[in-house]
């Protein structure tokens, strides 16, 4: 019954449902849109603009899933999710696809069931020190204040670091980033320390962002991806291969601005395979034969998408670093399209 | 007895009044017996203006050279070239995001707006009850028209739900008046036949071109989702929490029995437990497709919490009246729906004014909870989605400025009427 919410709440019957399973492919063509678990607002990864449009790096991933899956990058109902509600919100059904970066672990990947797809950002927990304390590595940290959130695991890495290292440092426990702001900039603690994308976009907010700087050192591993539930592995390739298709992409030089020109027909291969003038691709998935053009199109390549939302001409301004294709010594690498 | 003529004058006019010694009189007078009439009181009174002056020299400032116009933070910051002052700019830039949230539709504003206005008139009945009882009849049907203005779609929907209620209503009157239980299950008879054929009736294409666009309720955002649930939550729980309070009183051990665990296991829960059970828990049970609202499930949820609070706040004011009161009621002969409505309740719940007030400001603020499951309320919007983009990352005290601001003048309106309603309703001897 669709007619209001008021009635249904008087009249459902209700049902007891097991976990969705099954098609996801099918449900989500049948709802004419794709249902995508984003963050209620993470600072250049997701959040929605002055006129209410989601923006951001996750953000982007959803859409071009769904110009791949459905023809339409628009047509995605994005569902703001908390770092409480998330996982509830993916296994009940509520979502079909999960792009909140999350890290991905074993205890998520197999006690959670939940698949992780690959990973679409390589984050690291890293140090931000005022400039003039003259600190140039994480090391020379003896005996410093350090601000930290409580019950994640950053707080666990930070004591391994230090313990490892032989120095010691005092913790200054708070609860949100917001408040960590505010206390290392009223200079409660000498250190701040988070992933390090948190760390450069909470220093691009600051009046004088130029008096702060990020150490060099990266202390642990923070490989955030997307996620689907088990037991749908036709819907786990749709999402996989899209990322993979987007990474690609980026790889053999096929933009959103030459992506009409390449369809073409180039003499490239493994393009022609990408973008479905050549071979079979999209019919193995159950999609059409230019899913991975409409995807590289909703918003363009990777490396496209990573520039203009979190890379080093946005207010955040994160440099490729690990997240730079293989051929330039990052960890971005795609299984090839054969 | 002779005149003596020996003093050289004699005064034959009284003296004018001289004025009173400096020290005594005035400003001076009025300082030293209030601000310095002790040592102890000297220090504090200067203690408290150095504080005074250090507050208001940085805030005076902030307000003052607070930039209104700009598109981000760091434009905020090269306006005010070096000096202290306050971002308004977000204000105005993400004003209709923090009233109406970032999803509702721009042109559909008036929507919620009008039912804002019509609230006062819904509400206005209820409050002062000097007013016409037959302005009652607006307040029936406001819940109605306000869903039908703000959720959109088919009127046919909030039609059927109405005619229902109604049908519920006059089958009781009608038949209540003989038999008690035949009429109360009559009516809920009568209210779910015609629930569930309306609804079949209403064609699943009839929100497709209705007048009013169509909002569901994950558009709804901003301040109006804290107005909407504080309203909503407000009017459904203080009845019910009168009903609980009677219930718990009841010398029927069943009804006792169930009011009683009712209210201990929800008093015994912490409201942000409930909000994750209706969004997270609920989500399980459901079938994706035939999930009950999200926003009614809030809904209930705090409704549930507050009625228990307000259960317990009557309770006190039914134990505060004098035994002989009962049995004045009794001797009178009147049953117990008589006695309870003429006599009881409204004594027991003039007692009660300040503790039910106390719990409907409470529940107001607790709206804000609702950001923790993932909905953008004012503070919702605030920490997530404004904090959250680009422009607008490190703006603090004007946004949560704001949010203490909007909340200030609705509580504190309803802490006024509270006073208001107990002087009116003063009737004892003092």
């Amino acid at each position: 019954m669709k007619a209001t919410p008021f009635l249904s709440t008087m009249s459902a019957a209700v049902f007891v449902a097991g976990m969705a399973t099954g098609a996801t492919l099918d449900d989500v063509r049948a709802n004419g849109e794709l249902k995508c678990g984003v963050s209620t607002g993470l600072v250049g990864f997701a959040a929605p603009d002055a006129s209410g449009r989601w923006e951001g790096f996750d953000v982007s991933f959803c859409r071009s899933v769904a110009a791949a899956v459905l023809g339409d990058p628009e047509k995605v109902q994005f569902v703001p999710t908390t770092g409480k509600t998330r996982f509830t919100a993916l296994a009940s059904g509520e979502v079909d696809l999960l792009a909140r970066n999350t890290t991905w672990t074993f205890s998520r990947d197999v006690d959670l069931k939940f698949s992780f797809i690959g990973v679409n950002y390589y984050d690291g927990q890293g140090f931000m020190v005022p400039k003039e304390l003259g600190v140039a590595s994480a090391k020379d940290l003896d005996g410093a204040t350090v601000c930290i959130q409580t019950g994640t695991t950053t707080e666990l890495n930070l004591a391994d670091f230090f313990r490892s290292n032989n120095i010691s440092y005092e913790p200054v426990p708070i609860e949100t980033n917001a408040e960590a702001q505010q206390q290392y900039l009223s200079g409660a603690c000498d250190v701040y320390t988070t992933d390090a994308s948190g760390l450069a976009a909470t220093r691009a907010s600051f009046e004088n962002a130029d008096e702060h700087v990020l150490l060099p050192e990266i202390i642990s591993k923070e490989p955030l991806g997307p996620l689907v539930r088990h037991g749908d592995d036709q819907w786990s390739d749709i999402v996989r291969w899209t990322l993979n298709a987007l990474v690609t992409a980026e790889e053999l030089g096929v933009t959103s601005a030459n992506l009409a020109e390449m369809q073409k027909g180039t003499n490239n291969p493994e393009i022609n395979r990408l973008l479905g003038t050549e071979g079979d691709l999209g019919a193995m998935l159950g999609l059409d034969a230019d899913w991975a053009m409409k995807a590289i199109g909703a918003e363009g390549n990777y490396g496209e998408v990573f520039e203009k939302t979190i890379g080093e001409a946005t207010p955040i301004g994160l440099a490729r670093g690990l997240n730079a294709q293989w051929t330039q010594g990052g960890l971005i690498y795609s299984p090839p399209f054969r | 007895m002779p005149i003596d003529t020996s003093a050289a004058f004699v005064r034959t006019s009284e003296i004018p009044p001289s004025p009173p010694p400096p020290s005594e009189t005035g400003l001076v007078k009025w300082l030293r017996e209030n601000l310095f009439s002790s040592v102890g009181s000297a220090i504090l009174t200067i203690v408290s203006l150095i504080a005074i002056y250090f507050i208001l020299s940085l805030a005076i400032p902030w307000l003052f050279n607070g930039v209104w116009n700009a598109s981000s933070l760091s434009e905020c910051r090269e306006a005010m070239e070096g000096k202290v002052g306050a971002c308004f700019a977000v204000l105005t830039e993400r004003w209709n995001q923090l009233l109406y949230g970032f999803q509702y539709p721009a042109s559909e504003y008036w929507r919620p707006n009008l039912a804002l206005i019509l609230l006062f008139f819904a509400a206005a009945p209820v409050l002062f009850f000097d007013l016409p009882r037959k302005l009652l009849i607006i307040t029936a049907v406001y819940p109605f028209v306000a869903f039908w203005l703000i959720w959109g779609g088919t009127f046919l929907g909030p039609l059927i739900a109405f005619l229902g209620l109604a049908a519920a209503y006059f089958v009781f009157e009608r038949v209540g008046k003989q038999n008690f239980a035949l009429g109360f299950i009559g009516a809920i008879a009568a209210a779910f036949a015609i629930w569930i054929v309306g609804g079949g009736l209403i064609p699943d294409s009839a929100s497709d071109n209705a007048m009013l666009k169509a909002v569901p309720s994950r558009d709804l955002g901003g301040f109006m989702l804290n107005m909407m649930l504080g309203a909503t939550c407000v009017s459904l729980s203080i009845p019910i929490g009168i009903l609980l309070a009677l219930g718990r009183q009841s010398h029927m051990p069943l009804v006792r029995f169930v009011c009683v665990i009712f209210i201990e296991f929800i008093r015994g829960v912490p409201l942000i437990t409930l909000l994750f059970v209706a969004n997270v828990m609920l989500a399980y049970f459901f079938p994706p497709e035939s999930t009950v609202d999200l926003f009614i499930r809030v809904v209930i949820m705090i409704t549930v919490f507050s009625a228990a609070y307000i259960a317990e706040v009557v309770r006190g004011g039914l134990a505060a009246l004098p035994r002989g009161q009962y049995e004045a009621a009794d001797s009178l002969g009147l049953d117990y729906p008589q006695a309870m409505r003429l006599i009881i309740l409204p004594q027991a719940l003039k007692i009660s004014i300040p503790g039910i007030v106390n719990v409907a400001v409470g529940l107001f603020k607790d709206t804000t909870l609702v950001s923790v499951i993932s909905m953008f309320d004012l503070v919702g919007m605030i920490r997530g989605p404004i904090l959250a983009s680009t422009e607008w990352n490190g703006v603090y005290w004007e946004l949560l400025g704001f949010a203490a601001a909007l909340f200030f003048v609705v509580c504190y309106g309803i802490s006024q009427y509270s006073q208001w309603l107990e002087r009116r309703l003063a009737t004892d001897h003092r």
